[in-house]
């Protein structure tokens, strides 16, 4: 069981490794933030002190610690502790307000703060400028260790960043795995995007309701799926090679987004427009629930279904296929038009995500996509291929590239690493499936 | 050639074999589809490397790692698809891969007259300019031929040469060879027509599942004695017999065409009987059962299932219509060779496997487990792929597929082709037991004892047309068939 999960998805393991790696690199010291971490403060005076000593609370000037200190200021004051006082701001802000109690005279009992404040000189100054004030204690909430790249937020970017591509990989999975490659997808993302929002302007702009957004988008989904469907009967019954089939399908879809616009953008969409890229329900972002229930379906849909089987058949030997009863042509029209409803969603995703329709979105995506499909175990010569790998194949690229963003390496470094990278999984991946280059080095070691 | 060892996954293609040419020496080496015959030329044309062995040319130990090595060792080999690229004239073919070149530029001229001072060598005339796709397939084994003595060839080897030649042009070939042996040159010639192994051959070496049986002088050994080497055993109990109990017309062919390939083909096949197709390779009996099987369309004729005239669009149609075909190209159609066996079985099945919007694997294993049992499939598991199979469990897993399909008139196609010995004579075990179950069985099969052996009736087929019909295959002879065929 555990060897067929590895050989099926083998790259869930560099996935793993990948994580480690950026993990142990970004480990760092993390101060707690929050109410949670607020209200164990809270607990700590509260036992310690009396309701009558003087507290301040000191947040410096950053999105996390001033919040925290006003935070804790108010819950002080609710719990009964009258002569809190709260400073916000840099450390000559808190050197006046320690002369300004001395000044009247009371003593200071505590100095409650968040981890960063307790860094500055001025409270390890306090014994020697402030002897009056040396009984006072410096409370801060315990720092831990912990990785920038597992923090929540960060892998909460790793989706968002992935989520256009990855929902798109799952069209073009099908595509190749029939033998077949869709060059268009880009550019389908930038006129599904467009189309949907032009739609939601004509139909009420900015006020316009939420079910003219599902409009849009439907629209915008479907006419990228009459293109696909379109873009399928030539290959199909043509025989016209898909590649060729779909790289004019990108050009055509590309200049269409442009000539929609005028070559602008449209920015008097719905406010709802985005609540399907930026937006939670029940706590979890629409995009990471939205990615769970395709990869579910679509897993499903190619392992269990009579129609999935036959899109394995019709790449492992069309010939074969089609003399098996299989309705070759019907399968191969099928996965075209996936393919591109896949990108029409996409292109809504993104311009939700943007709060934008912009007729230059999605350019060189195609590449990603088919590079997250093939990085996840998919062969292009067609057949094999499983859909949950391309989910794996997809977050290797995006966790690659994340993880070298919070390293701060330079973009056309990265450019440079994630080509290594997706030329070295494709190489491992052969290896393990007994070709390529183990093979290779095997001879070579014999000569 | 000394113990050549070589095995692939799941075949002991090759057994210790070991070989000897002389100069001026033509050798037959024959022997049944799936022996090792085409395996031995690889090794020592370098496509596969053997496991174990050595080989010597002229006293020389050399190693041939690859068909590049070959040639510089003085072994060319003509495989039956020509190496020749169909849009290069023949003389660049010629000297393909070794232009004559100046300074980068290719010596036309000096290219062209070598051309035909190899061509007067071989007493043939053959326009060096001419594209080699305008050339007939006679002509371009002879710039094959040609070829291989550009690069100084000391063996030449030829596989299956007159599987594709007219018997005019076959006899200019053994011209062709029985100089080339003049000229010192060794030659290996392969064929499953024994007749013409008899005329060139100066010793015949047989292989039998990957061993060699032996060699003997061909002036040595009688026809019978060969055969009995190839299979194995004495010949007459080769095909199994059954009761022929005919019954009503299953399935009526009027005037079907198709271009040059079909031309007017009418015939019935009845339950219950193995209807024999016999013919020489291109003799339009693939082309008419891919028109019946809807793989093709025809230009014309009209199909009757159990006296109904049926429309079949497509081969999805066709077995909807209870027709199955077993393809003759067992790798290229009638197998997913990159899928596993129980995928292969479940293709033409799924619509039987379906519960809802989902499949049944488990009814789909269940059913493929007992096919593996009673068809005896050597398998490791049902998930193994099929191209791991030997031909003979390939074959097996193709009929399960079919078989699952409980169709009323089956076409096989070749069925026995590439198969050994064993595994054929269970084959037609299993084509008489669907006979008496009531089917009409078409037969296609180019190996006429075979056809004479199982059929109760034989159409004999040549270029696209019905030349007759055999209605007592146990008094007919060979040559019957074949005087019928080209008459």
């Amino acid at each position: 069981m555990t060897r067929k999960l590895l050989s099926d998805y083998g790259m869930f393991l560099v996935l793993i490794l990948l994580c480690v790696f950026f993990s142990v690199l970004t480990l760092k010291e993390q101060i707690p933030q929050g109410s949670a971490a607020a209200g164990q403060l809270i607990e700590q005076i509260k036992n310690e002190f009396r309701k009558s000593d003087i507290i301040l609370t000191v947040g410096a000037v950053n999105k996390d610690s001033a919040p925290f200190a006003e935070k804790l200021g108010e819950e002080l004051e609710k719990e009964g502790f009258s002569n809190t006082r709260v400073v916000v701001g840099v450390p000559r802000d808190l050197l006046l307000a320690l002369d300004d109690i001395r000044a009247k005279g009371g003593g200071l009992a505590a100095i409650a703060t968040s981890g960063d404040v307790t860094k500055w000189g001025v409270i390890e100054q306090i014994p020697e400028k402030y002897p009056e004030f040396s009984g006072c204690k410096v409370l801060a909430p315990e720092s831990y260790m912990w990785p920038d790249f597992l923090k929540r937020s960060n892998l909460l970017a790793i989706v968002d960043r992935i989520v256009v591509i990855a929902v798109i990989a799952i069209g073009m999975t099908m595509v190749i795995i029939t033998a077949g490659i869709d060059l268009s997808v880009g550019s389908l993302i930038a006129l599904s995007a467009v189309i949907g929002t032009l739609i939601m302007k004509k139909m009420g702009g900015l006020q316009a309701p939420g079910w003219i957004v599902l409009a849009g988008f439907l629209v915008g989904i479907l006419s990228c799926g009459i293109v696909g469907g379109l873009g399928g009967f030539i290959v199909a019954r043509f025989k016209v090679a898909p590649f060729i089939t779909t790289l004019s399908i990108m050009m055509m879809a590309r200049g269409l987004a442009f000539m929609i616009t005028g070559g602008f953008s449209i920015y008097q969409v719905p406010k709802a427009l985005p609540w399907l890229g930026q937006g939670r329900s029940l706590g979890i972002p629409n995009t990471v629930a939205l990615l769970v229930v395709l990869y579910v379906a679509a897993h499903i849909f190619m392992a269990h279904t009579r129609l999935g089987r036959y899109i394995y058949a019709v790449g492992g030997n069309e010939e074969a296929a089609r003399l098996s009863g299989v309705p070759v042509k019907f399968v191969i029209v099928f996965v075209y038009v996936i393919s591109s409803l896949a990108a029409g969603l996409g292109g809504c995703i993104q311009a939700s995500q943007l709060n934008t329709g912009t007729p230059n979105i999605g350019i060189m995506y195609e590449l990603y996509v088919i590079a997250a499909v093939v990085v996840g175990g998919t062969s292009l010569s067609g057949g094999s291929g499983r859909i949950l790998g391309t989910l794996i194949g997809a977050f290797i690229i995006s966790v690659i590239q994340n993880g070298m963003n919070l390293l701060g390496i330079e973009s056309y470094t990265q450019q440079v690493v994630l080509g290594a990278v997706i030329l070295g999984a494709v190489l491992l991946d052969k290896a393990r499936s007994g070709g390529g280059l183990l093979v290779f080095l095997k001879k070579k070691m014999r000569h | 050639m000394r113990q050549i060892d070589k095995s692939f996954p799941g075949v002991h293609a090759l057994k210790n074999v070991s070989m000897k040419l002389h100069r001026g020496e033509v050798l037959g080496l024959v022997g049944e589809n799936g022996a090792g015959k085409s395996t031995l030329i690889k090794v020592l044309g370098g496509a596969h490397p053997p496991d174990a062995g050595n080989i010597f040319i002229e006293g020389q130990p050399v190693h041939i790692p690859s068909p590049t090595a070959a040639q510089q060792a003085g072994v060319s080999i003509i495989y039956q698809e020509f190496n020749l690229i169909p849009d290069l004239t023949v003389r660049e073919n010629i000297f393909l891969g070794r232009e004559k070149t100046r300074m980068g530029f290719v010596r036309a001229a000096e290219e062209h007259r070598k051309t035909l001072q190899l061509f007067r060598k071989i007493g043939i005339n053959i326009d060096a300019n001419a594209r080699c796709s305008e050339l007939t397939v006679a002509q371009q084994q002879t710039v094959e031929i040609a070829k291989a003595l550009s690069v100084n060839a000391k063996i030449i080897v030829m596989d299956e040469p007159t599987a594709t030649l007219t018997t005019q042009e076959a006899e200019r070939l053994f011209v062709i060879i029985r100089d080339l042996k003049s000229h010192g040159l060794g030659i290996i010639y392969i064929s499953h027509r024994l007749d013409e192994i008899f005329e060139v051959a100066d010793r015949a070496m047989v292989l039998r599942d990957g061993e060699h049986v032996g060699t003997q002088d061909a002036n040595d050994i009688t026809r019978e004695k060969l055969i009995e080497m190839m299979v194995g055993r004495p010949v007459e109990s080769e095909f199994p017999k059954r009761a022929i109990s005919p019954g009503r017309e299953r399935l009526r062919v009027e005037d079907l065409c198709r271009g040059k390939a079909v031309r007017n083909v009418s015939f019935s096949a009845l339950a219950g009987e193995v209807l024999g197709f016999a013919g020489l390779v291109g003799a339009g009996r693939t082309e008419t059962m891919r028109l019946i099987f809807g793989a093709d369309k025809p230009d014309k004729g009209r199909i009757f299932i159990d006296g109904r005239k049926t429309d079949v669009r497509s081969p999805g149609d066709a077995i909807h219509n209870r027709i199955c075909l077993l393809t003759e190209d067992r790798k290229g159609q009638g197998l997913v060779l990159i899928h596993s066996c129980r995928e292969n079985f479940g293709l033409p099945n799924l619509d039987r496997f379906v519960r809802g919007m989902f499949l049944d694997q488990r009814k789909e294993r269940q059913e493929f487990s007992d096919f593996v049992e009673s068809l005896r499939i050597k398998v490791s598991s049902h998930e193994q792929l099929t191209m791991n199979l030997s031909g003979g469990n390939q074959q097996k897993v193709v009929l399960a597929k079919w078989l699952a399909r409980n169709a009323d008139i089956m076409i096989f196609d070749e069925p026995t082709r590439g198969i050994d010995v064993g595994t054929k004579y269970e084959i037609y075990l299993l084509i008489n037991r669907l006979a008496v179950e009531g089917k009409a069985i078409i037969m296609i099969s180019s190996e006429l004892p075979e056809v004479l052996g199982m059929s109760d009736r034989i159409i004999v087929m040549h270029e696209g047309r019905i030349k007759g019909e055999i209605t007592d295959p146990a008094n007919t002879t060979q040559e019957d068939i074949l005087s019928m065929a080209i008459a």
